[in-house]
């Protein structure tokens, strides 16, 4: 079977030399519908490979985007991925209306997955995405509410 | 050593190669693409049965310089389309994942 990943609508890029000095990417993840995997975090590899950002930020920075996106489709049906382009930091703010997560310290655990059977099957769901992302970060939130949703912060520092 | 230069001396099929110029600076074997998304480091060669669309996502965010399908699995058109767009080079052999690693080890 194949599961779809996700769909992103438009990705949209917005500056604020003048303001903050930081440039903002937006994308919201589909996780009903699929045409190509990973889109988002791709965009924002190269977006960020056309900023000069360094290449193992941009390594550290799509990796951890993309574990949140999978996730985002796994266990939320899709949602909101917004990446800030500070001077001396990236921030990833990933926000879903999904069910919320339980327990974070367990969801945090290497090897531990409430993934289905069939995502397992396409190469995930090996209970690696939440430890990836935080590995991959400096910093890393987790906002949830059963019922309510998951907002995760990840920031990466240059 | 180069993806053309490792896929003429293996024999590897070449699925589709839009970079074939990439040198390839180490090996690393794995199908659960979080744990490959994880430990593959750029400009190595992947080795994997896994051929869903997520693995050229995966091969993109980690830059390998190729991904070498073991067992002869087989790989969709419309995911070798996306691959050849993302500039994913793909080569394929019927050897399983170990004997292609101890292949590609005596040329890196």
């Amino acid at each position: 079977m194949r599961l779809a990943v996700f769909f992103i609508r438009e990705a949209s890029a917005e500056t604020e030399n003048s303001m903050s000095e930081s440039v903002k990417f937006h994308f919201d993840v589909n996780g009903q519908s699929f045409t190509s995997a990973g889109q988002a975090s791709v965009q924002v590899k190269k977006n960020l490979r056309e900023l000069g950002i360094s290449p193992e930020v941009i390594r550290r920075v799509s990796i951890a985007m993309y574990e949140g996106e999978i996730n985002m489709v796994i266990h939320a049906h899709g949602g909101e991925a917004d990446v800030e382009v500070f001077e001396d930091k990236i921030v990833i703010v990933l926000n879903d209306h999904g069910p919320g997560i339980k327990d974070v310290e367990l969801a945090m655990k290497e090897g531990y997955s409430t993934a289905p059977d069939n995502i397992r099957s396409l190469g995930f769901g090996a209970g690696m995405g939440l430890p990836n992302m935080k590995r991959y970060t400096d910093d890393m939130k987790i906002e949830t509410q059963l019922g309510v949703g998951t907002k995760i912060t990840m920031t990466v520092n240059f | 050593m180069t993806v053309r230069e490792l896929q003429q001396s293996c024999g590897f099929e070449a699925v589709c190669l839009p970079d074939p110029d990439r040198e390839i600076s180490g090996c690393y074997c794995g199908d659960l693409l979080s744990w490959v998304m994880g430990r593959a480091k750029s400009d190595q060669a992947w080795i994997t049965i896994m051929t869903n669309i997520n693995t050229v996502a995966v091969a993109t965010l980690c830059d390998v310089s190729v991904v070498v399908l073991s067992e002869n699995v087989a790989f969709e058109d419309d995911v070798r389309n996306t691959a050849e767009a993302k500039g994913v080079n793909v080569l394929r052999t019927p050897l399983p994942t170990y004997e292609a690693a101890k292949k590609l080890s005596e040329l890196i």
